[in-house]
């Protein structure tokens, strides 16, 4: 416990700038975009109907959106699970003292300093199908056309590569962490038993480095979801067709080029319940990890 | 670390030379080439831009590997088409803003929600961490339409003051001064210092590592910001950079990925070098953030 300076309006002073920013920028219009969501605005702005739940009926049956929510389930899939497991092995690997390791790790960290919009141009690049090397690699090595601006598959896995890519980074940089803060006394005793390093690696690291890939798991799914707009504007516009269409990305058009605002607010609800979910499941398992340390 | 440590154990004689070969020379081949893959992975896109960046359109149609001669022509062209002086400036500056506008609202909020017991404690730190499951596709339409009425748009209070709370910056501020030993604030006591000297005296040298960390996760995190700044700023007055690079894409006719690639390189560059300069503290601050 620490020592309480006796002061009645110092900590309220202190406060205030961040809660009046709180409530101005975050509460306020957190409660309106559910009062919204449960109006039919005109485009202008001017005129409201009380529609009750037609917005969220709406998204059930609209095309459109069941295509966008599906999309971004699957890129969340694709980046999500190819960037952890690929960001896992380079970290376990990396985590060792060989000559010229450091060198290595400092230079894999730095896509954390890119923007996701960055990410997709230097991918529209490489995937360029007239003359990216890595599209023309591919086709070289596979034979597979791979253009992302025609292909559904190829825009979504582009967009999936790009993402991974800039996130790479700061996955290495917490897989790090979280290996070199594992007790070394229970490998020791795993090789002492004879475990060798695929055993050790499932049976001992893996288990007692899950907070960290849960917390990673967590911070993922949010990026692929509310992160990305970025990536999707700079290089596809949601296509082709509605190929790439992920959810951020059609509450954009919804809400400010169609201005249906508040079809747009029922998305946003939507993107709320997704968040809470997955902070509640943050703070919930951030608990269990006292029982590793 | 950890295979090291096997073979330094003194109950091993190498008297298996197969298991020798495995441990001392193919393991460290094999994980060299995954780590050279890895960076090849990582690094190549970056250097093909710059590759690009350097060349003019018919000498990367025909693929030629070597760098060319017209970076600074590119360079100069991207410079003047999207007036990326004013870009760059504009996006310093609001990064800069937001950075150092967090790191003192988060210090003070941090101090005060360990130093002191008041009223509502509990509740205001909940309405700051709330702020976590409130991103701005959440909340965006009204937003936009609250700063719009307060005639915000097309201003650098809408691309900063917003962005002024930090869930993240209090509990990592609040986390650390948790760890201050309680004895210093009640020798500042004793002596008769009041708060204010605490924090500036004691708490805020303290703090420096952390708020490297935060300046740094904060000024990337908005020198990429793009959603907020294409809806709100997209004026040729506060447009950020990245808004920027998405006018030298969106054009009917056949994109110029070179003049692409070198705004790329532009916008990239100011964040990168950040990162270089204050990457440990960035490491020492990862595990802080982690433990939240």
């Amino acid at each position: 416990m620490n020592t309480r300076f006796p002061n009645r309006y110092l900590p309220y002073i202190l406060i205030a700038p961040m809660i009046i920013v709180v409530i101005i920028f975050f509460l306020i219009p957190s409660v309106q975009s559910l009062y919204l969501s449960f109006f039919r605005v005109n485009p202008l702005g001017n005129r409201k109907i009380f529609v009750a739940l037609e917005n969220f009926s709406r998204l059930i049956t609209n095309p459109n959106y069941r295509n966008s929510l599906l999309v971004s389930v699957e890129f969340a899939i694709l980046v999500v699970f190819s960037g952890l497991s690929s960001s896992l092995f380079v970290a376990t690997i990396a985590n060792q003292r060989l000559p010229g390791f450091s060198v290595y790790r400092a230079m894999l960290i730095w896509p954390y300093a890119l923007s996701p919009a960055i990410a997709g141009l230097v991918w529209g690049l490489m995937m360029n199908p007239n003359f990216g090397l890595g599209a023309l690699l591919l086709k070289r090595l596979t034979t597979i056309e791979f253009n992302y601006l025609t292909s559904s598959i190829s825009a979504i896995l582009f967009l999936a590569l790009a993402a991974t890519w800039k996130m790479f980074g700061y996955n290495i940089v917490f897989f790090l962490a979280g290996l070199q803060g594992l007790p070394t006394e229970l490998l020791e005793a795993a090789s002492l038993d004879g475990a060798g390093g695929w055993q050790k690696f499932w049976k001992v690291t893996f288990p007692l480095l899950s907070p960290t890939t849960f917390f990673l798991l967590i911070m993922n799914m949010l990026y692929s979801f509310f992160e990305i707009f970025g990536l999707v504007h700079i290089t596809t516009q949601g296509g082709p067709g509605q190929a790439t269409n992920l959810l951020v990305f059609n509450l954009y058009k919804d809400g400010f080029i169609g201005m249906d605002t508040g079809f747009a607010s029922a998305q946003s609800i939507v993107l709320l319940f997704f968040v809470a979910t997955l902070t509640f499941l943050q703070f919930r398992y951030v608990g269990q990890k006292v029982h590793y340390r | 670390m950890k295979s090291e440590t096997i073979i330094s154990l003194p109950a091993q004689p190498r008297r298996d030379t197969a298991a020798w070969f495995r441990t001392r020379l193919l393991g460290p081949v094999l994980s060299h080439a995954v780590m050279i893959v890895a960076v090849t992975f990582i690094m190549f896109p970056m250097i093909y831009a710059l590759l690009l960046a350097s060349q003019t359109p018919s000498e990367y149609y025909n693929l030629q590997l070597l760098p060319g001669n017209a970076l600074f022509e590119n360079i100069a062209h991207t410079w003047n088409r999207i007036n990326m002086g004013r870009l760059l400036a504009n996006t310093a500056f609001v990064a800069i803003t937001v950075a150092v506008g967090k790191i003192i609202l988060s210090v003070m909020g941090g101090f005060a929600f360990v130093y002191f017991d008041f009223r509502g404690k509990g509740l205001l730190f909940g309405l700051i961490l709330i702020t976590h499951m409130l991103p701005l596709p959440v909340r965006i339409v009204p937003t936009f339409a609250l700063v719009d009425a307060f005639g915000w748009t097309n201003s650098f209070q809408a691309l900063t003051i917003p962005f002024f709370a930090s869930a993240t910056g209090i509990l990592l501020f609040r986390q650390l001064y948790q760890t201050i030993p309680p004895a210093l604030a009640d020798a500042a006591r004793i002596d008769g210092a009041s708060p204010m000297q605490f924090l500036y005296s004691i708490v805020i040298p303290l703090s420096a590592t952390n708020i490297a960390a935060l300046f740094l996760i904060e000024f990337i995190y908005m020198w990429n910001q793009y959603l907020w700044p294409l809806l709100i700023a997209n004026a040729d007055s506060t447009r950020m950079v990245q808004i920027g690079l998405r006018q030298l894409v969106a054009t009917d006719a056949a994109v110029e990925w070179h003049y692409v690639m070198s705004g790329v390189l532009l916008a990239a560059i100011p964040p990168l070098l950040l990162l270089i300069l204050l990457q440990r503290n960035l490491i020492k601050g990862v595990a802080l953030y982690e433990d939240k």
